[in-house]
């Protein structure tokens, strides 16, 4: 079924062999190919370039909500940061006596305040395949919860937004708290190793971005799939004309529902894979601003047509990291320029541009 | 009402409790006594204005009804009540002699076998003709059972089938934001019959129509009945008198008239308030 879909897909060919290429050379560049070449990739290009493609797949999850349910999410970096936080607990959990106190059971930030004993909500982190599974469940389970009740209520719109900006909002408050055992303010770093394999090195940085190429390619065939399907059909029509949808016998709620919570999944996944290339993990990312920005980078890319998500994630990140570098002062005034222009003369994105509008929806 | 009373009261020997009573919601259509659709005593007030005041409705199975009221007569608001969008303060609504509709939601009350067509016409704009028709037919509606779905060949000559009747068949392939305005009134009747409704609720089906349109629409509606029974809402006069066989008039929430076109036209209290200005 994924293959003959992905036979009209002329974009997301391209896309799937761009991360292709790219899981073939970089390992090259970065491995094989001696330092004093012009054609070595440094390591930190190489986490760089992983940290996009998690970019990349969080917002792929946002467009498919927003752009092809019409739902804008403000939280989804929520999901997000949930998920780097499942992965984070795992990787404290590694560290064991190597910490700062020697503590072997002990993450460091708990031997500072004072902690005698794990928190329940700690137990089973050790476990590689517990905190995998909790990446997936603990982003799904709250946008669930979430949207069970927003949904219910019809809340749509700007209201919507509004309170999925608070949702987000009041976890960053909660997570600041030391009482939570998060952390706190510094959240979770001082990471060691993943699998027994050591995140200074070079091999390992490599497999990460093996993982979140991997990650994003299956992702955006999942999301090909899904709105391909008369699910992706129903969604867009619940997104045009929500109340003839309904009186055509189709439960809004639950359609809205299930995407939602499949598109929190896909979030906390990025999030998961986010968290050991940048090496920590703090409730900053909570922030409504992150929420925000990637929203504007769907935008950007073009919504509606999963492509334009991750172009526009890859390109506004890349921007970010050149201008942050060499002009930091301009940054901000640089992504408002861009959303405003975007917003004025290419409503359908930067893919817009290239693609007329046969295939989008 | 003592505790003791009550405690009888719940288990007195004579009844069953009603979670353990089989949901009278699974009960099929039952039209044997006529009416697919009774309304008794409706009102509905919003802010204190009366919307429907004690409206009292029967529709025959096979029917074709149309029914005129000045704006404000509750013509919307009825339809609200029966597709169940919004609540009545009080009456019953019944679809046959089993289905209490005022317990289901609107998209349980569709897939129960009531369509609606809205008074702007609404398709899905940005999909194909053919796609609004498929998303539109009779299925398992739920997530999971859609996410795998593919159209069986069956289904496929329905869709045709449906695409003659409405005469789009040429357009098939074209947006159904591309049509003309007269051209979505259609696509939505057809959208309705690929529900394969019992019960069709049409809210003014010719508004904007040149007169060339409403009459195939006129003639589209009459071949209807019978298979369906159609509930028409509209404005046009002409228009009603063109297919109407039944017409009922509102007033201030409430049936003022109801019988032939003659009979309702010389009512005087008709021509008072509504055909006379």
């Amino acid at each position: 079924m994924s293959l003959e879909m992905l036979k009209q897909d002329r974009p997301g060919q391209l896309l799937l062999g761009a991360l292709g290429l790219a899981a073939l050379l970089v390992p090259v560049m970065n491995l094989v190919i001696p330092a004093e070449s012009a054609f070595h990739m440094p390591t930190y290009m190489v986490t760089l370039f992983g940290k996009y493609l998690c970019f990349a797949l969080l917002a792929l999850a946002v467009d498919l909500v927003w752009g092809y349910c019409g739902i804008l999410s403000l939280g989804h970096g929520a999901f997000f940061t949930l998920g780097g936080y499942a992965m984070g607990m795992y990787l404290m959990r590694q560290i064991g006596e190597r910490g700062v106190y020697g503590n072997p059971e002990l993450p460091d930030f708990m031997v500072f305040l004072n902690w005698q004993e794990l928190p329940w909500y700690w137990l089973g982190f050790d476990m590689f395949t517990f905190a995998m599974l909790m990446v997936l469940v603990v982003p799904g389970l709250l946008a669930f919860v979430f949207g069970w009740f927003a949904f219910r209520s019809r809340v749509t719109g700007v209201y919507l937004s509004i309170i999925t900006q608070a949702m987000t909002y009041a976890l960053m408050l909660a997570f600041f708290r030391n009482e939570m055992g998060f952390g706190g303010n510094n959240g979770l770093t001082d990471f060691k190793d993943i699998l027994g394999f050591s995140l200074q090195s070079d091999a390992t940085r490599i497999g990460l971005f093996l993982a979140s190429a991997v990650a994003l390619a299956l992702g955006y065939v999942v999301c090909r799939m899904i709105v391909q399907s008369r699910v992706g059909r129903v969604t867009v029509a619940i997104r045009d004309a929500e109340d003839r949808a309904r009186f055509i016998g189709y439960k809004v709620e639950d359609y809205k529902l299930w995407l939602f919570v499949v598109s929190a999944v896909i979030a906390g996944i990025a999030g998961a894979l986010y968290v050991p290339q940048v090496g920590i993990i703090n409730p900053g990312e909570f922030s409504p601003l992150n929420s925000i920005e990637l929203v504007i980078w769907v935008a950007i890319g073009g919504r509606g047509t999963l492509y334009g998500a991750v172009v526009g994630a890859l390109l506004v990140n890349y921007a970010k990291t050149y201008f942050t570098g060499a002009l930091p002062e301009l940054w901000l005034f640089a992504l408002g320029a861009l959303f405003i222009i975007v917003t004025l003369y290419l409503p359908r994105g930067l893919v817009g541009l290239v693609r007329r509008r046969e295939d989008a929806v | 009402m003592s505790s003791l009373q009550r405690a009888r009261e719940a288990f007195r020997r004579d009844q069953v409790w009603r979670f353990l009573m089989p949901p009278i919601s699974s009960a099929v259509l039952d039209t044997r006594h006529g009416p697919i659709l009774y309304l008794e005593d409706v009102s509905v007030s919003f802010d204190g204005f009366k919307a429907l005041n004690k409206l009292t409705l029967y529709i025959d199975d096979g029917e074709l009804r149309c029914i005129i009221g000045a704006n404000g007569a509750g013509k919307t608001t009825m339809m609200d009540v029966i597709t169940g969008k919004t609540r009545p303060d009080e009456g019953e609504v019944f679809f046959g002699q089993l289905i209490n509709l005022l317990e289901w939601s609107e998209p349980e009350i569709a897939q129960a076998g009531i369509g609606r067509k809205f008074q702007k016409p609404t398709v899905f704009e940005h999909h194909t003709v053919y796609t609004n028709l498929e998303l539109s037919m009779k299925t398992d509606k739920s997530v999971w059972s859609t996410l795998f779905t593919r159209l069986s060949g069956e289904q496929r000559d329905h869709i045709d089938e449906v695409l003659e009747t409405i005469g789009l068949s040429g357009q098939r392939n074209q947006r159904a934001g591309l049509l003309s305005h007269g051209q979505k009134q259609w696509l939505e009747i057809g959208m309705l019959l690929m529900q394969e409704p019992r019960l069709l609720l049409v809210d003014e089906p010719v508004a904007g129509m040149t007169a060339q349109e409403a009459e195939r629409t006129a003639e589209l509606l009459t071949s209807l009945a019978g298979k369906h029974s159609v509930v028409v809402v509209e404005h046009d006069m002409e228009f009603v008198r063109s297919i109407a066989r039944k017409v009922t008039v509102l007033h201030e929430g409430s049936v003022l008239a109801e019988g032939d076109m003659e009979t309702v036209q010389n009512d005087p209290r008709v021509v008072e308030v509504y055909l006379g200005e």
